[in-house]
C-alpha cells in the first residue's frame, strides 16, 4: 500500500471546503510561518481510496472479539451515533448564545448528574480529552488543594507496583515525587508497606480498583482511610469501573477524585474511532479547583430561599411541562394562576433555564477549549440512558460473569497469576509455557491474530512475567467466548507440538511479524519528498 | 547467564566494579538485560550528577517496559558511556563491558550481593 505522500502530485487537490463567506482576518506575521507546509496533493478519489485501504488493513471492535485488557473493548451501539449526528449537536457552536444551546447544556447536566452518582462524587468536569489527561488534571487538584492549605511539604504520590504506567507519569507531570508500593503474593496494595510510606510529605495515593490483576483490593476502606489520617488524598483511577458500575463506587469507598473513561467504560469508541473523554470528578471540599465554569440553574429558576415563590416556581415548571395536576381547592387554583403569570412573564423574557456559573477563583483552570469532547460525551449519556438503573450494573455482572467464564476455561493450561475469581478481567503466566517450549506471550498473542482475534494486553502489568491480560467485556455471547477458549487452547498445543508455527505467525494478516525493535530503535517520523 | 566474579550486584539487577576504592563503574546484569528482553532507549544522567546508593539513576526501554535502573553507590558520575545513547543495543550485546555510568568520590554503597549470591537469587526467583 502506498503512502499518500507518495501518491502526491503537485497541484493536485479536492475542493472540500466551501468559499470562504466571513471577513478575513489577517494574522499578526510574527507568528505565521515562513513557508507553507509540504502536504500531500492528492484528489478527492485517491484520498478515498487511501482511507478505504486503511480501513481494510484495520481490525476494531466491529470486526471481530476483541479482549484487550484494561482497555474494555465493548460494543458500541449505532443508537449512540444516531443521536450524537442530530444537527442539535453537530450544528452548533460553543460560543452561540445560551438560549440556543439549552439542549447541549442540559446534556452536559444530566451527564455529570449520572457520572456523579454512578462515582459517588459531588461534582464532574467533562473537559479532560482521554484517561491520562483526567489523572493530570486530578493530580492538579490534589495539588491545589494542599497548596491552599499552604500544606506545601506534600510532594510525595503513592502508587503501588502495578499500577497503569500513566499514573506515576500523570504524577511526575503535575510535579509529584512518585513512590512505589509493592503488591502482596495475592496481588493486592501491601498494606504494611503503605503505612511505613505514608507521612507528612503524602501528598495522595493513586489506585484502581479492581487493580490490574483483575482482583477487587479487599482492603480497600483500610487503604484509603491510612491516606486521609496521613492527611493525603485518595485519587480512583477509573481503568476498571465496569467491573462495579452500579455495584459500587469510589466515592464510598473513600476516594476524593476519580477519572472516568468514557471511551472504555460508557461504549464510546476508541483510538481512531475515537476522540476520548476522561470527565473528572470530586469531593464537595475540592470542586472550588476544577476547571472550567459550572452549568447551573439560571437565576430566576435557582432556589431563592422564599417558600411561597418557590411553590409557585415549581407549579410553573410543571405547567410548562404539562404534567401539572388540576387543582384540588381554592389554594392550589391561585398558585396555578400565579405560576400561569410567572411562566408567560418567563417566556416572554426568553432567558435560558441553564447557564454558566462564574469559573471559581481557586480553579485550576481549563485543561482543554470549552467542554471538552461534547459529541463524546452526547454518546455516553445516550449510552447510560439506554440502559438505566437496572441495565448499568447488569452490564457489570456479565462482564465480570464473562471473565470469569472465559477463565475457568483455559486456566488448566494458562495459570492465572492471582486469585480464584477475578472481576471483569484476569491475568495469566507463560512463564512456564516459555521455559518449556519457547513460545512467548507475544507468540500466543502474534497466533490468536491468525485466528482472527485481536491479542490481549502483553507483559501488563509489570509484576507478571510473560503475561497477558483478557478483558472480554459484557457485549461478547457465550459462543464468541467459547470459540475464544478454543482457539487458547489450540494454541498452547501448537506450542508444544509445532512451536515453529508460533515463532512465524501471523501468516493470514496483511503484515506478518514486524520488527518491534527496529521500529523502537530507528522511527522514521518524517517523510521526505523526493526533490 | 554469566555473572562475572569480580562484580558485585543489587538485588534489582545492577553490578557494580569497584576500580579503586573510591572510584565504581555501573551497569545491568546479563539477567536483567536478558528478563528486559531487546533494549530500545537509555535515558543516562548528566556528567557532574551526584547518585545516590538505592536510588534511581537512570531508565531503559525495552519493547515491553520501561525500567528504573538503581544506582549501587553514592558518589559524583565522572562520566556516561554516551555509546548507548545511539546503541542502547549494546546493553544486550555485552552488558558487563556496556557499563552505564562511571561513579567517582564513592562514599557509600547500597546492600551488595557476591557474584555467587546474586545467582543464587536469581536461581531461587524462577
Amino acid at each position: 500500500m502506498k503512502l499518500i505522500f507518495e501518491a502526491s502530485r503537485q497541484g493536485r487537490g479536492c475542493s472540500l471546503l466551501p468559499a470562504c463567506d466571513v471577513p478575513v482576518y489577517a494574522l499578526d506575521a510574527a507568528a505565521g510561518r515562513k513557508n507553507p507546509p509540504r502536504l500531500p496533493e492528492v484528489a478527492e478519489i485517491d484520498l478515498i481510496r487511501h482511507y478505504s485501504a486503511l480501513a481494510k488493513r484495520a481490525y476494531g471492535v466491529n470486526d471481530g472479539f476483541y479482549p484487550l485488557g484494561s482497555c474494555t473493548m465493548k460494543y458500541n451501539p449505532k443508537i449512540n451515533e444516531e443521536i450524537a449526528s442530530l444537527p442539535g449537536f453537530t450544528r452548533i457552536h460553543p460560543l452561540q448564545p445560551l438560549a440556543m444551546s439549552q439542549g447541549c447544556l442540559e446534556v452536559l447536566k444530566l451527564a455529570e448528574g449520572y457520572l456523579c452518582e454512578i462515582t459517588g462524587m459531588d461534582a464532574m468536569t467533562l473537559q479532560p480529552a482521554a484517561g491520562a489527561h483526567g489523572e493530570l488534571t486530578g493530580m492538579l487538584l490534589i495539588k491545589a488543594f494542599h497548596q491552599s492549605r499552604k500544606d506545601t511539604k506534600r510532594t510525595k504520590i503513592i502508587v503501588p507496583d502495578s499500577a497503569h504506567g500513566t499514573n506515576p507519569a500523570s504524577a511526575a507531570m503535575a510535579g509529584f515525587d512518585v513512590v512505589s508500593i509493592p503488591s502482596t503474593e495475592e496481588g493486592m496494595v501491601d498494606v504494611a508497606k503503605l503505612r511505613e510510606a505514608v507521612g507528612d510529605d503524602t501528598a495522595g495515593l493513586m489506585l484502581t480498583n479492581p487493580n490490574t490483576v483483575g482482583l477487587f483490593d479487599k482492603n480497600i476502606l483500610e487503604i484509603t482511610e491510612i491516606i486521609h489520617k496521613a492527611g493525603g488524598l485518595n485519587y480512583y483511577d477509573g481503568a476498571n469501573l465496569n467491573a462495579i458500575m452500579g455495584k459500587a463506587r469510589p466515592g464510598d469507598m473513600g476516594f476524593d477524585v476519580v477519572h472516568i473513561n468514557l471511551h472504555k467504560t460508557f461504549a464510546t469508541p476508541h483510538g481512531g474511532g475515537g476522540p476520548g473523554s476522561g470527565p473528572v470528578g470530586c469531593k464537595a471540599p475540592l470542586a472550588v479547583f476544577m476547571p472550567g465554569a459550572p452549568i447551573r440553574e439560571a437565576a430566576c429558576w435557582a432556589d431563592t430561599g422564599d417558600q411561597e415563590l418557590e411553590i409557585i416556581k415549581r407549579a410553573a415548571a410543571e405547567q410548562a411541562e404539562g404534567t401539572a395536576p388540576p387543582p384540588k381547592n381554592d389554594e392550589e387554583k391561585e398558585i396555578q394562576k400565579a405560576a400561569k403569570e410567572l411562566l408567560a412573564r418567563l417566556q416572554q423574557a426568553a432567558g435560558p433555564e441553564l447557564e454558566f456559573g462564574p469559573v471559581s477563583p481557586l480553579s485550576i483552570g481549563s485543561v482543554r477549549a470549552f467542554y471538552g469532547n461534547f459529541l463524546v460525551v452526547v454518546k455516553a449519556l445516550t449510552y447510560i440512558l439506554t440502559l438505566g438503573k437496572e441495565g448499568i450494573p447488569e452490564a457489570s455482572e456479565n462482564a465480570v460473569l464473562n471473565a470469569n467464564y472465559l477463565m475457568s476455561k483455559v486456566k488448566d493450561l494458562y495459570p492465572v497469576a492471582y486469585g480464584k475469581h477475578c472481576m471483569h478481567e484476569f491475568v495469566v503466566t507463560l512463564e512456564a509455557l516459555k521455559k518449556e517450549t519457547g513460545i512467548s506471550a507475544m507468540d500466543i498473542a502474534k497466533g490468536l491474530l491468525d485466528f482472527g482475534i485481536h491479542p490481549p494486553t502483553m507483559y501488563f502489568p509489570l509484576i507478571v512475567h510473560e503475561a497477558l491480560m483478557l478483558e472480554p467485556t459484557e457485549t461478547e455471547s457465550r459462543e464468541t467466548l467459547d470459540e475464544a477458549a478454543e482457539m487458547l487452547r489450540k494454541l498452547h498445543e501448537i506450542a508444544k507440538t509445532d512451536p515453529d508455527i508460533l515463532h512465524a505467525a501471523p501468516v493470514t494478516t496483511t503484515v506478518q511479524r514486524l520488527d518491534e525493535v527496529g521500529a523502537a530503535r530507528h522511527p522514521k517520523l518524517h517523510y521526505a519528498f523526493p526533490e | 547467564m554469566n555473572y562475572p566474579k569480580e562484580l558485585f550486584y543489587m538485588k534489582s539487577h545492577e553490578w557494580v566494579k569497584f576500580l579503586d576504592d573510591a572510584t565504581a563503574l555501573v551497569g545491568i546484569s546479563d539477567h536483567a538485560q536478558d528478563a528486559l528482553g531487546d533494549l530500545v532507549f537509555v535515558n543516562l544522567p548528566q556528567a557532574e550528577d551526584a547518585v545516590t546508593a538505592g536510588e534511581s539513576f537512570a531508565d531503559v526501554e525495552s519493547v515491553k517496559a520501561v525500567s528504573d535502573v538503581y544506582s549501587p553507590v553514592t558518589g559524583t558520575i565522572a562520566e556516561i558511556n554516551e555509546a548507548l545513547l545511539d546503541s542502547p543495543e549494546l546493553l544486550n550485546q555485552d552488558p558487563y563491558g556496556a557499563w552505564m555510568i562511571k561513579v567517582v568520590n564513592v562514599t557509600d554503597h547500597a546492600d551488595l550481593l557476591s557474584a555467587e549470591d546474586y545467582e543464587k537469587m536469581i536461581a531461587e526467583e524462577a
